[in-house]
């Protein structure tokens, strides 16, 4: 089959093909879903450190003296207390109750931010931001291009990382966001990531991240694919935008709910809060033999109750796991408690699975 | 690519070995390569009457669910059941510890290629 549209590259392109990654269209990308396998990809995180090259998602630079009330009206959690050199998790709520993209905030200067959202909905979030700045003080400016973004994910990233800057990343917090030099190449570093393990999101210019992923290969980091991102974020119950969240789902129906502080003024507050809770989001594991997949439908005393998010074969745990939205007060006007016995249909038959938080991996950071 | 002369194959990427009128299936090493790691394998039962062309067997990879095709019909005589704790055997060895089930040779499928014929199939895609 002819591809039509022409994919976008990253800068790393070349040297994804050139260590063998399986190329694949991810949001208008063509990226590598796994090099040797996603198994030993996933293991390789959980038990030493891999690399990913994750320059697709972009990156919105946000600045001038109104950008905090800009960012405040914008997003959903508070981000008044966020230092310089912080990170934090946050949310774009939409007028109808939904997402329209959940991001990452570094504050890098005092009037100065950074903005990461998801690779398929940079357009729809430049143009959202764009429309609701009018009357800030505030520059928003798409620096996507500027940025290649490599993550260094597992306990021994810092150990990986420490002989190659006179930085002290020992003392470097989760969410810290600060400027160093790595392998000789300055880079913006951040204790953050998307896969329950320590680790770090390297920001620099697109020029030097070829030398930065040899350099990173060399000294023992595994190439990691988007297959094992996503098997990763799975088990540390991590959402993702298009599966538990979208412009139509309601983030107070997740574990995420947290991001949405209610005491601040914020676009679409009123609308979500009006939303009825329908569903909640929980973790399922699979008791009987099986792999949930998306969509697949969630049964409880052969009532049909909700629907697989997202789910797969956790190669942590070695059975299937996954997210589930589940509807509300299905037990005497209760929800469903953690332990819950239900049931999940695959390929006609219903699977036995156990209800439990939508966190699979205890040590999740 | 590993595609043995002895083998017949149906495009879906499945093998057949006929011996005394019992047909061998499994999937094909070039079908395990684009499947990745497989990490569940869902057999039928011994005992099934299977037609040609039917949806018999399920192998799945972290990814994704893929159907099997039988390329015979007839009786299932065994299943391997050594896949259930051990499905990467299908990673390792397709075409011998990897094999999925046997059948009591009825018919064969009209629509089975030789190597050379799965070969085009499999360069086309790959």
């Amino acid at each position: 089959m002819k591809v039509l549209e022409s994919l976008m590259r990253t800068p790393l392109h070349a040297k994804h093909l050139e260590k063998g990654g399986r190329m694949v269209p991810f949001g208008g990308w063509d990226m590598p879903v796994q090099y040797s396998g996603v198994m030993a990809e996933h293991l390789a995180v959980r038990s030493s450190v891999g690399v990913f090259d994750v320059s697709h998602m972009g990156e919105f630079c946000i600045s001038g003296r109104g950008a905090l009330e800009f960012l405040q009206f914008v997003t959903a959690n508070d981000l008044s207390k966020l230092r310089v050199g912080r990170a934090q998790y946050n949310m774009l709520p939409n007028a109808r109750g939904g997402l329209v993209d959940d991001v990452y905030v570094y504050r890098l200067n005092e009037f100065e931010y950074l903005m990461v959202v998801n690779a398929s909905n940079i357009d729809k979030d430049f143009v959202h931001l764009s429309q609701l700045k009018a009357g800030f003080e505030a520059t928003l400016e798409n620096v996507s291009d500027q940025y290649a973004l490599l993550a260094i994910q597992g306990p021994q990233a810092e150990a990986t990382l420490q002989p190659h800057t006179h930085t002290d990343l020992s003392n470097k917090k989760k969410n810290d966001v600060f400027s160093l030099e790595l392998f000789g190449k300055e880079v913006l570093l951040a204790r953050t990531g998307y896969t329950g393990e320590d680790g770090f999101e390297i920001f620099c210019n697109p020029q030097d991240s070829h030398a930065l992923w040899d350099a990173l290969l060399e000294h023992g980091a595994t190439p990691c694919g988007l297959g094992a991102r996503d098997t990763l974020r799975l088990e540390a119950g991590f959402p993702l935008y298009g599966h538990e969240f979208s412009e139509d789902l309601n983030p107070l129906e997740t574990h995420m709910a947290w991001a949405v502080k209610t005491g601040k003024e914020f676009y679409g507050k009123a609308a979500l809060l009006e939303r009825p809770l329908k569903h909640r989001l929980v973790g399922l594991e699979l008791e009987g033999r099986g792999i949930p997949r998306e969509g697949y439908r969630v049964l409880h005393n052969g009532k049909d109750i909700g629907y697989v998010s997202s789910g797969t074969m956790s190669p942590t745990f070695k059975k299937g796991i996954a997210l589930a939205f589940l509807e509300r007060n299905l037990v005497f006007g209760h929800d469903l408690e953690p332990g819950s016995s239900v049931q999940v249909e695959i390929r006609g038959q219903g699977v036995g699975a156990r209800v439990v938080e939508p966190v699979f991996l205890s040590k999740s950071v | 690519m590993n595609i043995p002369q002895n083998l017949h194959y149906l495009k879906s990427h499945e093998w057949v070995n006929v011996e005394d009128n019992i047909a061998t299936i499994g999937i094909t090493d070039f079908a395990q390569d684009q499947l990745g790691d497989v990490v569940y394998v869902e057999l039928p039962k011994v005992g099934k009457i299977v037609s040609s062309g039917e949806t018999v067997a399920v192998v799945e990879s972290v990814k994704t669910a893929s159907d099997i095709y039988s390329p015979v019909s007839g009786e299932v005589l065994e299943v391997n059941s050594a896949l259930e704790n051990s499905p990467e055997l299908l990673n390792e060895s397709a075409y011998e510890k990897g094999w999925l089930f046997k059948v009591r040779l009825d018919t064969l499928s009209s629509e089975l290629l030789d190597a050379a014929g799965y070969a085009a199939v499999a360069e086309a895609e790959g």
